[in-house]
């Protein structure tokens, strides 16, 4: 774990970013994504107000990112949940408002970390049955939307006229799937959203 | 840090609302079909604005993409399996149980599909030049579909459909290679076009090296090298290599510049080029009009150049019936 995630970030200029664009995504999608769920879990565990998650998810994100711009870090996992874990630490210390049992069990950071990457076959499948999972638990207008726009091909104008709805509907339908859906992929399966 | 005991921090952005406007901004720049360069101003801007929007694009962007990508699999093969004859090269049935297996929603066909790789598709008469980190350059033709799986330790494209001219930047710790059906075309250095047949496959070297060959056990075991100037041809039981003029071969890139270019090409032939490009067909009813040849240069969306000489040189009958043209005596 060479990597020391920092929170300083006031100190780390955007603009100097060393890392291309292209490769800073190619590296977030590839190793860091498929962590969410792990991460949501970590998250949930050590933080009492579930309805926050999802923007320390966010911010975690946001501070790798930042990090990865200067240099993409050899391996992507511990890194992850350091930052992770020291986005909590930092939050429960500045913060009065949250009480300190708000924080729990820190030390399973570490099983997190010891846990061996699952095999990549079993990511691509568990994917499939998380795809159909979300598409079965979708709102049954979005789920239409976005059978008819991804898997039958069809136009916008085409998915309104066979929904009979506005395509501003139609847009709307797609935008609540399109969200249901990234959580089921990426996120934690049990999760709340 | 002590004293900072004292501070509050600010609340965190809400990701519920960040996460909503990027999936605004992609299913608008997806899905509208007019996306403009002032909407794609208003994205920039939004995202130059905060990390936080960048990863959420990116997120989002990457689900829409993933969800594109099971129908891409399953559309080019379909059609392919759907030959007039009813018959299949062997590969091909194999992709076919594949795609197969993929729309039933099988789990075992997913795995060709890793984070990693993005689909790229034109429609009928596009045409789209496709960029990457490394400096390979892809473009592909009409109607064409191309996943690409560019890592840092890999790079592979799969030519689904269609026809692909490849630009590649070579690169001998990591050869850049392109599946076809089962077959395999590896960079040694070079420019090469690939194209999908209904019955056949075609590899034309324009520079450097290419190996062609089938990596796996059912396809057959031929191996070429082909040089500038080869064009390769495979159907499921054969291979053969020809040499072919340099203008020969800029003939068959005319589509770069959106041209179709014929020399005694029969008319047959000639309008099934046509019918790549233009989803109002082109049909030749006349078995003896179909093999009339024609030297000549036209755009690729010029139908009407086409009838023309057919009406005018040929003395042909020309009938547009609005869903297609009907050519005979």
């Amino acid at each position: 774990m060479g990597d020391t995630p920092d929170t300083r970030r006031e100190e780390q200029g955007s603009h100097r970013a060393a890392v291309s664009a292209p490769e800073l995504r190619a590296w977030f999608l590839r190793e860091v994504l498929p962590l969410e769920a792990a991460l949501t879990r970590f998250l949930r565990r050590n933080w009492r107000n579930e309805n926050e998650v999802d923007d320390l998810l966010q911010e975690v994100y946001v501070r790798v990112f930042e990090a990865a711009q200067k240099q993409i870090p050899e391996s992507a996992k511990p890194f992850v949940f350091t930052t992770a874990h020291n986005l909590l630490v930092d939050r429960v210390r500045h913060n009065k408002v949250v009480p300190i049992e708000a924080i729990g069990e820190l030390d399973t950071l570490n099983v997190e970390l010891d846990e061996p990457g699952p095999d990549r076959n079993v990511i691509a499948r568990d994917e499939l049955r998380r795809l159909q999972l979300a598409l079965d638990s979708l709102p049954p207008r979005a789920r239409e939307a976005i059978i008819l726009k991804q898997v039958d091909g069809l136009a916008r104008r085409e998915v309104a006229a066979r929904m009979k709805i506005t395509e501003r509907t139609v847009q709307w339908h797609l935008s609540e799937g399109l969200q249901a859906l990234a959580a089921a992929l990426y996120g934690d399966p049990r999760g709340s959203k | 840090m002590s004293d900072l005991r004292e501070e509050t921090l600010p609340p965190l952005p809400d990701a519920k609302r960040i996460r909503a406007r990027a999936s605004q901004f992609i299913l608008e720049q997806r899905t509208s079909g007019n996306w403009t360069a002032e909407d794609q101003s208003d994205l920039d801007a939004w995202l130059a604005e905060s990390p936080a929007h960048v990863v959420a694009y990116w997120r989002l962007d990457e689900t829409w993409e993933r969800t594109n990508r099971l129908a891409a699999l399953k559309r080019p093969f379909s059609s392919m399996a759907e030959r007039a004859d009813g018959t299949m090269p062997a590969f091909l049935k194999i992709a076919a149980a594949f795609a197969v297996a993929a729309a039933l929603g099988s789990a075992g066909a997913y795995f060709a599909l890793r984070p990693s790789d993005k689909t790229y598709a034109t429609a009928v008469g596009g045409h789209e030049v496709v960029k990457f980190a490394d400096g390979t350059q892809i473009e592909l033709n009409t109607d064409t579909v191309l996943r690409a799986r560019m890592t840092t330790g890999q790079r592979t494209v799969w030519l689904d459909k269609g026809e692909a001219f490849f630009q590649v930047k070579h690169d001998a710790a990591h050869p850049f290679v392109v599946m076809i059906g089962g077959r395999r075309v590896t960079d040694l250095g070079t420019q090469f076009l690939v194209r999908r047949h209904t019955d056949r496959l075609e590899v034309a070297v324009m520079q450097g090296r290419v190996r062609f060959d089938a990596p796996n056990a059912y396809a057959t075991k031929q191996t070429a090298l082909l040089l500038p100037g080869d064009v390769a041809t495979a159907t499921a039981q054969s291979m053969s290599v020809v040499k072919a003029s340099d203008r020969a071969l800029e003939h068959e890139l005319g589509w770069r510049r959106g041209m179709l270019v014929f020399h005694q090409t029969t008319l047959a032939d000639a309008a099934a080029e046509f019918n790549r490009y233009n989803s109002k067909k082109i049909i030749i009813a006349d078995p003896v009009a179909a093999h009339f040849t024609i030297g000549a240069t036209f755009p690729t969306n010029d139908v009407e150049a086409f009838t023309r000489v057919a009406k005018e040189v040929f003395a042909l009958r020309v009938e547009d019936n609005g869903k297609e043209i009907v050519i005979s005596r």
